[in-house]
């Protein structure tokens, strides 16, 4: 199926939820509001004749000078062999979504990831707490304003100023 | 004949002697350097938690028990083979071979019935 | 019994004593298999049959309980920091540690990322710094032999330095 064909559905379906979809580029996109992700994500998963079985990614950018999170899913049919991305715009203070742990189980750890590294805040999801740093971590360091902790356990985490030693 | 065993009074002396010694060498020659964290108990770099004082299978306890008694028939056996020839030139050989063999039976039978109840398999199968 | 560690004058016997034992020690270092990243594959390799570190009397151990020497190959983040520092600690002295590769040594090629500690001497005191990405086995070995060479200048019974020098003034 091709992607036109795929965004004309979803557009028929949730007229005002969908937008801007982009064609000619590797991997077709489409905007979904952030309300309507799970029912939108639901649709693909149970239509018979989209029927995205697998969410192969789902990550995050962060775009400062726009002011938001852009959240990047990447959906995957292996019986229509067909694929879509869907990215969802979030505020960057207090961002939330609703989980779609629900349709793909494999969410819960990419949803745990980008809470991990971005803050974002997924509800109704099982298990929401760090999955790469350590518990105690402070901050989301893939945020483009994280600012490193002065030190981690006792140990310093400034290194030596090697380009200085280097001019001198 | 009491000197004879003068013989294992100095291996027994030379080998308690020789443990004992390299102990002390050892003692007098290592650093002794105790701390806290040295002692701890090693869980591949995590601080322990919980007792290890934990419960275990209780099949263990039936394999070691099924080996028990038939190890203990082996060492029955083995008499009777070391003086079977002897047993068989005075005549009394079919007797003696009739003996262990009802003797090895009744621990067969145990054995079946053991294979039968499961008790061989390390996860028992429950028969419905 | 009080162990005799330091506390024999310096005389030729005892010095050949000290000697004897330190050579026993060096030639039988037992490691402990620290590979962290990448730098554990070219370990891995050295204690393999082409650079052979058996051959200088060095195993690998998997519990730093039977090891006197620490490999520390790969990468060090905060995360293993705190669990590498009981490690050191659960090993019996005399122990020493080898940092295998640029990554233990400062950081190496993440010495910008917010989660690699930086350098592994942060966390314990190293004796030998191998250079690297991943230092060849050759260079490993030739920080094993440094170590060796560490071992046997060390005094074992005869009195340390500063004892000599203190029972000298006196």
């Amino acid at each position: 199926m091709e992607p036109a064909e795929i965004f004309s559905r979803l557009e028929k379906r949730f007229s005002g939820k969908v937008s801007g979809f982009k064609a000619d580029v590797p991997e077709p996109y489409l905007f979904v509001g952030a309300a309507a992700i799970v029912e939108v994500c639901c649709f693909l998963h149970d239509d018979a004749e989209l029927n995205f079985e697998v969410l192969s990614d789902q990550t995050a950018v962060d775009w400062p000078k726009e002011e938001k999170i852009q959240l990047v899913y990447h959906l995957y049919s292996y019986s229509g062999r067909h694929q879509i991305v869907l990215k969802v715009d979030l505020p960057r203070v207090n961002t939330k979504i609703a989980t779609v742990e629900n349709v793909w189980k494999v969410a819960n750890w990419f949803e745990r990831e980008i809470f991990d590294l971005f803050g974002v805040v997924f509800e109704g999801h099982s298990d929401l707490r760090r999955i790469l740093l350590p518990e105690d971590w402070e901050g989301y360091p893939l945020r483009k304003d994280y600012i490193e902790q002065e030190e981690y356990d006792g140990i310093s985490t400034q290194r030596a100023p090697l380009v200085e030693k280097l001019l001198r | 004949m009491l000197f004879d065993f003068a013989n294992v009074l100095v291996f027994t002396a030379l080998g308690l002697g020789f443990v004992g010694v390299n102990l002390l060498i050892g003692r007098v020659l290592r650093p002794a350097n105790p701390q806290a964290r040295k002692l701890s108990t090693y869980e591949c770099g995590e601080p322990s938690t919980g007792s290890a004082w934990v419960n275990f299978n209780i099949r263990f306890y039936l394999v070691a028990l099924v080996f028990i008694i038939f190890e203990v028939e082996i060492a029955f056996i083995f008499p009777v083979a070391v003086v079977f020839r002897n047993l068989v030139e005075s005549g009394e050989g079919l007797f003696a071979f009739i003996k262990i063999f009802i003797f090895i039976g009744i621990l067969f039978l145990g054995l079946i019935y053991s294979w039968v109840k499961g008790d061989l398999d390390w996860i028992k199968k429950v028969r419905a | 019994m009080k162990p005799l560690i330091n506390s024999l004058p310096e005389t030729v016997f005892t010095t050949k004593v000290d000697e004897l034992l330190n050579w026993g020690r060096a030639s039988s270092q037992w490691y402990m298999l620290f590979g962290l990243a990448c730098c554990a594959i070219e370990l891995m390799q050295t204690g393999g049959p082409r650079a052979d570190l058996d051959r200088f009397g060095a195993v690998p151990r998997a519990t730093p309980r039977q090891s006197d020497l620490m490999i520390v190959a790969g990468t060090l983040t905060y995360k293993m920091a705190k669990r590498t520092k009981l490690l050191y600690d659960q090993m019996p002295d005399p122990k020493y540690v080898i940092s295998m590769g640029s990554c233990s040594n400062c950081g190496g090629l993440f010495q910008l990322a917010y989660s690699v500690c930086k350098g592994v001497d942060k966390i314990v005191p190293v004796d030998v710094y191998v250079p690297g990405c991943p230092p060849r086995p050759e260079a490993l070995t030739e920080g094993l032999l440094r170590i060796q060479d560490k071992m046997m200048r060390e005094r074992w019974l005869v009195r340390s330095k500063s004892q000599t020098e203190a029972a000298v003034r006196v």
